[in-house]
């Protein structure tokens, strides 16, 4: 891997513009095309590049599995929890008008909230799949 | 113009099919496969769904190649000749694809406004999604506002997808690094302290195995700060999933 110059200076620099287009994508899904689960592929697209170019090793030290799987949970308890949120304002379950005095307000920060959730999910699962793909090795080759 | 772009984008579509079918090569099939998924991105910008598109684009182009290619590591790139004729699995696919494009000719034309599908709800979140949910994007506001349980309910599918290929594919954790004798190593899990004391013996005969009281000082951690269990016993179904 030391030879390969070109691919590991290209990655690092290309590594955080896919981070921030990422959350680019998601911040924007209200206004163009994007959302939550374009953006969590992209953000897990990243952490697999950097996997690809710099070995796995590194990849587990930066986010360990365990990590990509808490992950994979917690967007689906985030998205439940505003679900919750709005039933505990005195709304229907997932109905973000009580998020905020205003609806339109509440609206925003319900879609907000959901698709961070799914962001959460979606990058969390990728980053596990690739993992468990990755991460084994043939016993006798 | 449009009309254009999707007979080309169509017969590339076609021939990328054809060429993924050909080849034996398993490694030129993956890549293929990316190019198909990416062509299909192109007819969905064309058709407007750009939604869709840019979907299709990182999950098919991107995710699902990779996740291949790490599989042809473990299996191999080259496909072996089939050893049976290929005439009834054709007749299958041909009688199959027929039913299916006869079953097309039933449907509505595509994007008439008659479509039983823009006549139900449709309507509704598109005219009313403006003022009722206040972002400019109707893609956003039918996905997480007006269709929310089924956005969460596709959430919780994807951890469950998360879930049965961990059960199928990791048995166990992943390779752990431990700490043992002045070093880190990359071990099996389940790997005892008697097994790793055998491979690096293995490794260089003459390295100087610790004694029995440096062994007893010895810090044996996880990187994770869990202590390295050397109980001696190796969990059963990690030494047959090793065999």
């Amino acid at each position: 891997m030391d030879d390969r110059v070109i691919l590991r200076v290209g990655a690092k620099i290309l590594i955080p513009f896919i981070l921030i287009f990422a959350l680019y994508v998601q911040f924007h899904g209200d206004y163009g095309p994007g959302g939550g689960f374009q953006a969590g592929v992209i953000f897990a697209a990243a952490f697999v590049l950097y996997a690809l170019i710099y070995g796995l090793g590194n990849a587990i030290k930066a986010l360990p599995p365990q990590a990509a799987y808490v992950c994979g949970a917690l967007g689906v308890v985030i998205y439940i929890g505003v679900g919750f949120l709005s039933m505990a304002l005195g709304g229907n379950f997932l109905d973000y008008n009580v998020l905020a005095h205003d609806p339109a307000h509440g609206q925003h920060y319900g879609i907000i909230g959901v698709e961070m959730g799914v962001l959460v999910t979606v990058f969390g699962v990728m980053v596990a799949l690739f993992y468990a793909f990755a991460g084994r090795r043939r016993l006798d080759p | 113009m449009t009309a254009l772009v999707t007979d080309v984008l169509f017969v590339m579509l076609a021939v990328t099919g054809i060429a993924v079918i050909r080849t034996r090569n398993l490694f030129t099939a993956v890549m293929l496969a990316g190019i198909y998924s990416l062509v299909s991105a192109g007819l969905f910008v064309v058709m407007d769904a750009v939604d869709v598109a840019f979907t299709e684009a990182a999950v098919g182009a991107g995710i699902s190649t990779v996740l291949v290619l790490g599989t042809l590591a473990l299996v191999g790139y080259q496909e072996s000749a089939p050893k049976r004729s290929p005439i009834l699995p054709l007749f299958v696919v041909i009688l199959t694809g027929g039913i299916l494009v006869y079953g097309t000719s039933q449907l509505p034309p595509f994007g008439s406004p008659d479509n039983p599908a823009h006549q139900h709800v449709a309507p509704h979140y598109l005219e009313e999604s403006e003022h009722e949910i206040h972002i400019p994007n109707v893609v956003t506001s039918v996905l997480a506002s007006y269709r929310g349980y089924d956005t969460m309910g596709e959430t919780a599918v994807i951890f469950t997808a998360m879930v049965g290929v961990l059960l199928l594919l990791s048995r166990g954790p992943l390779p752990r690094r431990v700490f043992h004798d002045g070093g880190w190593r990359t071990v099996r899990p389940g790997t005892t302290r008697e097994e790793l004391e055998a491979l690096i013996a293995e490794e260089d005969p003459d390295r100087r195995p610790p004694t029995a009281t440096e062994t007893g000082t010895l810090s044996s951690h996880y990187d994770d700060g869990s202590v390295y269990d050397d109980a001696g016993e190796a969990d059963p179904d990690e030494e047959g999933a090793h065999g």
